[in-house]
């Protein structure tokens, strides 16, 4: 084909390619994607990412360990707790310190909250998608409930921060854990409700089951990792292949589908959803007296009254905050199981004050590429449920 | 009290002789750090030696990603540790046991590392052997600039396809571009204020700015 003068490659005329986002409600952030159709059919995706890019990575080298923390938060920002725990563990591995009982004992009670509440985001954002407006509703009724448990710690929602190197920042209010019990007596009976509006409604059922089909080896050759794997029938969960924070005296059990559809995803998380409410029993029941953090006042600043009182205290609350504290020289990687699948950090050091790199390896980036594979043969409308399904958080992918 | 405690599955000492047994020439060194054990491969061999730890026995069949690591110190133009290598590509290795069904107690990671000079920073992929490596070698190409060879997608990830250099290579400053004021005029670049090492620089002052350093990033 030559059009004046210049040779052209020949068109192929048998797919059409369609521009999907970066500003769609239903990709959940800033996710671009270039469809190839074959009419309704789609042939290939291919993923854009980047678009919130904000170089958390090369941000974390400039800052002392302690307000790295914090940057943490920002990634996968529906569970905030949960990526401050994968850092700070891998901080703490290279510290060589433990929290005391109480405070892992928190640190899971935390970690299933957190896990609850982004199932629940999850959950209303992807019925929404698809058409189902009402489970949004509830679903966000009971995550407020569940952030304003954090919002009692710490003063605020999404952005706790609450983990740190050697602990937590502080020990739970008074009445919080009564107040979490409640909240988590109360949810068995919501989860029900959800599934009501849900498993027997049939344009739910027609556009979940069957729809993004993806094998267990697949899924593994891709690196996809958490609800999105073991709803392929993979048993593997960070929480019981590698234990961390006291995992493995819980009793709680992983759930996994057969097919690897949306549906399989979606009741995945809601048994999760259960299990995650058993952990977090079973927190609050055995939760241990005694100190949240370790008593080094090189790693953990000391409790704010004591500054009023005592020299030491002062002078260790300023170097800490202006100076930081130096971990060995090495590197460390403890990954923890997010809702998004394996979440961790792979930490650096120098002996310096900062970590010399601090990377995330992110779940919902190494998911992402299953969705060309998922969405292969389907139909556009498909592609909308499909991503719905693997539960990605632009924040975490583009960091 | 050590951190090792905590992690589950055994140490990866069979597969590591196996490898050895296999591929000889494969296998630099093995150190145990930490609670995990790191395999240095040279970088020639990385793809072959992926595939001997994927189909032996256990198989490391699901690559949870790699990452890269510049250990270049630019405060003292030297490389961190005495390292002969200015890059570090770290393959993070999971073995989820034999059978698909997975016992949680026969899981294992390995990590393993290859050394990437400066003067020659290109890797032949893994995504022959793990599809899944697509995304992270984008990443660290376009993060480090070391091109993956055989890769059948290497374009930038993160950044735009029109940026120039490599932004997680250590002698890139942290934040913005020199921004244009009216009357022609330019504020500074990040570049010309930027505290150089990240430990150290961090608490002294820079040399004509009255602000922090780590508080110029241009782009937030």
């Amino acid at each position: 084909m030559a059009a004046q003068g210049i040779e052209l490659d020949p068109v192929d005329e048998s797919t059409l390619v369609l521009n999907m986002g970066p500003q769609h409600p239903s990709t959940h952030g800033v996710l671009r994607l270039i469809l190839e159709l074959d009419g309704e059919t789609i042939v290939g995706v291919t993923p854009h990412i980047g678009y919130v890019h904000t170089g958390i990575e090369k941000e974390g080298e400039y800052q002392t360990y302690l307000k790295a923390v914090t940057i943490t938060d920002r990634l996968d920002y529906v569970s905030a707790h949960i990526n401050n725990l994968a850092f700070v563990l891998s901080v703490e591995r290279l510290l060589g310190i433990e929290p005391p009982p109480r405070g892992k004992c928190l640190r899971v009670l935390l970690s299933e909250i957190q896990r609850m509440a982004s199932h629940l985001v999850w959950l209303g954002t992807h019925a929404l998608d698809i058409g189902a407006m009402t489970v949004f509703f509830y679903a966000f009724r009971e995550r407020e409930k569940l952030l304003d448990l954090t919002e009692m710690l710490s003063g605020v929602r999404l952005m706790p921060s609450w983990i740190v190197p050697g602990g937590l920042r502080a020990d739970v209010p008074q009445g919080w854990l009564e107040r979490c019990k409640a909240i988590l007596d109360d949810l068995p009976r919501r989860c029900d409700e959800y599934e009501a509006l849900l498993d027997q409604n049939p344009i739910w059922c027609e556009r979940t089951q069957g729809v993004g089909v993806i094998s267990g080896e697949e899924c593994i050759a891709l690196g996809v990792t958490g609800p999105s794997l073991r709803a392929c029938g993979v048993r593997y969960d960070v929480r019981k292949a590698f234990p961390y924070s006291g995992f493995e005296d819980y009793d709680f059990g992983v759930p996994v589908g057969e097919h690897g559809d949306v549906n399989d995803r979606y009741r995945v998380r809601m048994a999760e959803l259960r299990q995650s409410r058993e952990i977090a029993k079973q927190a609050v029941e055995r939760m241990p007296d005694g100190p949240v953090s370790v008593s080094d006042p090189k790693i953990v600043p000391p409790p704010r009254a004591e500054l009023d009182r005592s020299m030491e205290a002062v002078i260790h609350h300023f170097k800490l905050w202006t100076e930081g504290f130096r971990p060995p020289a090495g590197e460390a990687y403890v990954p923890v199981e997010s809702p998004k699948g394996e979440l961790g950090f792979y930490v650096v050091s120098d002996g310096g004050a900062c970590p010399w790199r601090m990377h995330l390896r992110s779940p919902s980036f190494m998911n992402l590429q299953a969705l060309s594979r998922m969405c292969r043969g389907r139909l556009i409308a498909d592609v909308v449920a499909i991503v719905g399904s693997l539960d990605i958080v632009l924040g975490e992918i583009d960091r | 009290m050590s951190g090792g405690q905590s992690d589950g599955g055994t140490a990866p000492e069979n597969e590591v002789r196996a490898l050895r047994a296999k591929l000889p020439s494969a296998v630099l060194d093995v150190t145990e750090h930490l609670g995990h054990t790191y395999v240095s491969v040279p970088k020639a061999m990385i793809a072959e030696a992926l595939l001997a730890l994927r189909d032996g026995e256990p198989g490391y069949r699901m690559l949870s990603e790699c990452l890269c690591v510049d250990y270049l110190d630019v405060t003292s133009g030297e490389l961190l540790g005495g390292r002969s290598a200015r890059f570090e590509v770290v393959y993070n290795l999971v073995s989820l046991g034999s059978e698909p069904g997975l016992t949680p107690a026969t899981a294992r990671r390995l990590f393993v590392k290859v050394a990437v000079p400066e003067t020659d920073a290109v890797v032949p992929t893994v995504t022959g052997v793990h599809p899944g490596a697509a995304f992270p070698e984008r990443e660290i190409y376009d993060m480090f600039g070391i091109r993956f060879e055989g890769h059948p997608d290497l374009r930038r990830l993160l950044m735009s396809d029109d940026w120039i250099g490599h932004p997680q290579r250590k002698d890139y400053p942290l934040g913005g571009e020199r921004v244009q004021f009216p009357g022609g005029t330019y504020g500074p670049s990040v570049g010309e204020r930027v505290v150089r090492h990240p430990g150290e620089g961090f608490f002294g002052a820079t040399a004509g700015v009255t602000e922090p350093p780590t508080h110029v990033s241009g782009d937030r």
